[in-house]
């Protein structure tokens, strides 16, 4: 499952990241990298950009990059 | 015997202004509070500069300390050294002293956001490596206690090497005092531990300095070692070899990129220092964190977006009309005066319709430009620009962009330059030169008097519906300007400016209040900025005009002149002696301008316009509006005052009444319609050409939007004059 697929207020642990697809770079220098847990906060119409939150702060990712983190979810209450 | 008293002043208490006798750069995340923190430390002593060579603009200001001042570097917001757009290329390069001219600073300010120490800790590891003094500002310390988070500043403290670190409250001043403490001796103290985030790339960093033998500092090969298309990359590979070099990166980095080893390392070593300094305290679902969560939704977030932009457009263009209505009349009577109270020759006429008409000309946009940059600043400091350009985002990949172009391309519906000035955060340069390309066909204010000249006199007053016709044609202008600026963007993105898809991703800041303050400071230096930019523009373009439609001056019309009010005041008394010299002045203010520079001018390219169903009278209008389009009305108002048209009161009534030599008229309907077109998409404004050039530092982009506009004007205003010419 990779993080495009994660639902509107769900929470998942990212495990594996890939960092040679265009545009990943820099979402990982604003922290997305393995082990941190975040959340699907928000979107814009149509669900793409999504709204990431990572360590309470919220990152636009689009969908395509999105699809390069490999996550797996967590439950809410975890 | 007199006494002699001695009164003795705290140092401080005189007004001395002390030499800065050190700089220190202040560096943090985008919306940190660092611009804040700036002004509260500098107030208003701040100068605004240029780093030479590069575009963006140096904040630099003084703040005094008990027995010292020091100057204060404002940079732009970064999250790390990689420098991914224009504005954070030009922070990386203040720090590491890459700059000419400008010597490195002695320490750094290190702004840190208490509410957002994930990204903040990774900056902060990355200036460590630098070894050079820094002390920490720990702002929103507030915030991050109403919010719940609790930060223990000794263990922080602990694992960044004893650096100083100082909680403030930039908006209420607290913890102000001991920062300047802090600062005092900063440019003297040891530069801080480097952080063991990442062994092997300090022990290799270290070694590589050895043996580069003074070469290259630790952070140059740090940098280099990072960054492998950089120049200190080359220095590093000269002194190694290339296969030695690969060989260490392979061992540092693997087969990934060089930057996402280095993200992972940093940001590991942030999670354990967050795991012992931080702890958050579960908070209560409160009533305003619900509602602000419900606005940010998909639907309720857009609408809010077009209200919010509704109200932008609203305040630029009904606010500003009395203001920008004083200024014009004031300009005007001031002329008139002066025209009355002094003889009628070329240096009254210089001081009237040059001098006065350009400064007025300047001043007269300064409202709508005041208004826009207070919203944008506005926008900017709450945190809303980055939310707009989320929200946009989808619309805008569709031509090639990124949200990050929408408030630009919106910016340049009241002026392109300040527009222009707002693609610096765009960071790919692709994008960026096609925003800049697309800005100047949105509708600007200077446009409006053309148009509603044009629509006044041609388009009938009359419903459709329960619209107004008017209303429609000059809804269809502003529906031409967006198509003409977003088509651009789409064909210079599939061209010229082909590449890699524009990325976007981007932190996306909480609401936040603006401080007003800061607010204002921002304002003052931008209209600074503006008036330096685009002011001496649009005046010296005010001067020239002025100097084409006035010289050569003919003698002849003089004396022809002088003998017809003469004959006049001997045939003629009283108010239709007014009329009759009010005629003959009209007359031989047309017949100079006939033979002007100007005139002649229009004449000579009239060939070249008559396929458009322009006679020379409005191709010289045309010409004079090419360097500053908002004086086309002017110039139109003294060319057509003559003959049978100047029995209409009005300008428009004159442009209706305007005949070919064989009686013809030559303001049709298609004819109107292609110069309106014509006005919709040609470049007139020497002060975006010139502020274009200054962004993208070459004449290429300016000398290509001039030439591309004006073609596509002119073949638009071609093909609807002989199509509606023939078919209508």
């Amino acid at each position: 499952m990779t993080l495009k697929e994660l639902r509107p207020g769900q929470y998942a642990r990212i495990e594996k990241v890939d960092a040679r697809q265009p545009g990943v770079l820099r979402l990982m220098v604003l922290g997305l990298i393995e082990g941190v847990e975040v959340q699907h906060a928000n979107s814009a119409i149509g669900g793409d950009p999504m709204e990431v939150s990572v360590y309470g702060t919220a990152i636009s990712v689009r969908k395509e990059q999105a699809g390069c983190f490999r996550i797996s979810p967590l439950d809410a209450n975890d | 015997m007199t006494e002699v008293s001695t009164v003795y002043v705290p140092v401080e208490k005189i007004g001395i202004r002390r030499r800065a006798s050190a700089s220190i750069a202040v560096i943090g995340n985008p919306n940190s509070g660092k611009s804040t923190l700036f002004n509260r430390l500098t107030g208003l002593r701040q100068t605004t500069g240029n780093y030479p060579g590069v575009t963006v603009e140096k904040h630099s200001g003084i703040v005094q300390l008990g027995s010292s001042a020091l100057e204060l570097v404002d940079l732009p917001g970064i999250y790390c050294l990689g420098g991914f757009s224009t504005d954070e290329r030009i922070a990386v390069d203040v720090v590491l002293g890459r700059i000419e001219e400008t010597p490195p600073p002695d320490g750094m300010l290190v702004v840190l956001d208490a509410t957002h120490l994930y990204q903040g800790l990774y900056l902060v590891q990355q200036l460590m490596e630098m070894q050079v003094p820094m002390v920490v500002a720990l702002t929103m310390s507030d915030v991050a206690t109403a919010n719940g988070i609790d930060i223990s500043i000794e263990v922080l403290q602990r694992h960044l090497g004893g650096l100083t670190i100082c909680p403030v409250v930039a908006t209420t001043g607290r913890g102000l005092e001991d920062l300047k403490k802090a600062l005092e001796g900063l440019a003297r103290a040891a530069p801080p531990a480097i952080p063991e985030s990442w062994p092997e790339l300090s022990r290799t960093a270290d070694q590589l300095t050895r043996e580069a033998g003074g070469a290259l500092q630790r952070i140059d090969v740090i940098q280099a070692l990072i960054h492998p298309e950089s120049r200190r990359a080359a220095i590093l590979e000269e002194q190694l070899g290339g296969p030695a070099l690969q060989a260490i990166r392979e061992g540092l980095f693997g087969d990934e990129p060089p930057q996402a080893a280095e993200a992972r390392h940093r940001y590991r070593w942030v999670r354990e220092v967050l795991g012992e300094a931080q702890s958050q305290a579960p908070l209560l679902d409160r009533f305003g964190a619900r509602v602000l969560r419900w606005f940010n939704r998909p639907w309720p977030a857009t609408l809010m977006f077009f209200a919010v932009m509704a109200l932008v457009f609203q305040a630029v263009f009904s606010w500003a009309t009395p203001l920008m209505d004083a200024i014009d009349g004031g300009a005007t009577s001031l002329a008139t005066w002066v025209g009355a109270h002094a003889p009628a020759n070329a240096i009254s006429s210089f001081f009237t319709d040059g001098v006065i008409a350009g400064v007025g000309s300047v001043i007269v946009f300064l409202p709508q430009i005041l208004i826009l940059f207070l919203f944008i600043i506005v926008l900017e400091d709450s945190g809303y620009l980055a939310r707009a350009a989320f929200l946009m985002d989808r619309v805008m990949r569709g031509v090639g962009l990124s949200g990050q172009s929408v408030i630009p391309m919106l910016s340049s519906f009241a002026c392109a330059v300040p527009a222009i000035m707002a693609t610096r955060v765009i960071p790919d340069r692709r994008d960026r030169i096609a925003t800049i390309l697309a800005a100047p066909f949105m509708t600007c204010s200077a446009r409006l008097p053309v148009y509603a000249l044009l629509i006044a006199a041609f388009v009938p007053d009359r419903s459709i519906g329960w619209l107004n016709l008017q209303g429609l044609v000059l809804l269809g202008l502003y529906l031409l300007g967006i198509v003409g600026g977003l088509a651009t963007a789409w064909l210079m993105k599939r061209s010229a400016l082909r590449g890699p898809k524009p990325q976007f991703a981007l932190a996306l800041p909480e609401f936040r209040w603006p401080n007003p303050q800061t607010v204002l400071i921002k304002l003052m230096d931008r209209a600074r900025v503006f008036l330096r930019r685009a002011g001496t523009v649009i005046f010296s373009v005010a001067i020239i005009v002025w100097v084409l439609a006035y010289f050569p001056r003919s003698g002849e019309l003089e004396a022809d002149l002088a003998t017809a009010s003469a004959r006049a005041e001997a045939s003629w008394s009283g108010a239709q002696l007014d009329a009759e010299l009010q005629r003959i002045q009209n007359q031989a203010a047309a017949d100079h301008l006939a033979q002007s520079f100007l005139g002649r001018a229009g004449h000579l390219v009239e060939p070249l316009f008559r396929p458009l169903g322009w006679d020379w009278r409005v191709s010289a209008a045309v010409i004079a509006g090419f360097p500053a389009r908002e004086v086309v009305v002017a110039v139109m108002g003294t060319i057509y005052a003559v003959g049978a048209e100047a029995e209409e009161a009005s300008l428009a009534g004159k442009l209706r009444s305007a005949t070919w030599p064989d009686g013809r008229p030559i303001f049709t309907l298609p004819m109107v319609l292609g110069l309106l077109l014509f006005y919709a998409w040609c470049l007139q404004c020497a002060a975006t050409i010139a502020v274009i050039r200054r962004e993208t530092n070459s004449w290429r982009w300016p000398v290509f939007a001039w030439c591309y506009m004006t073609t596509i004007g002119y073949t638009g205003a071609l093909l609807i004059f002989q199509l509606g010419s023939r078919y209508a």
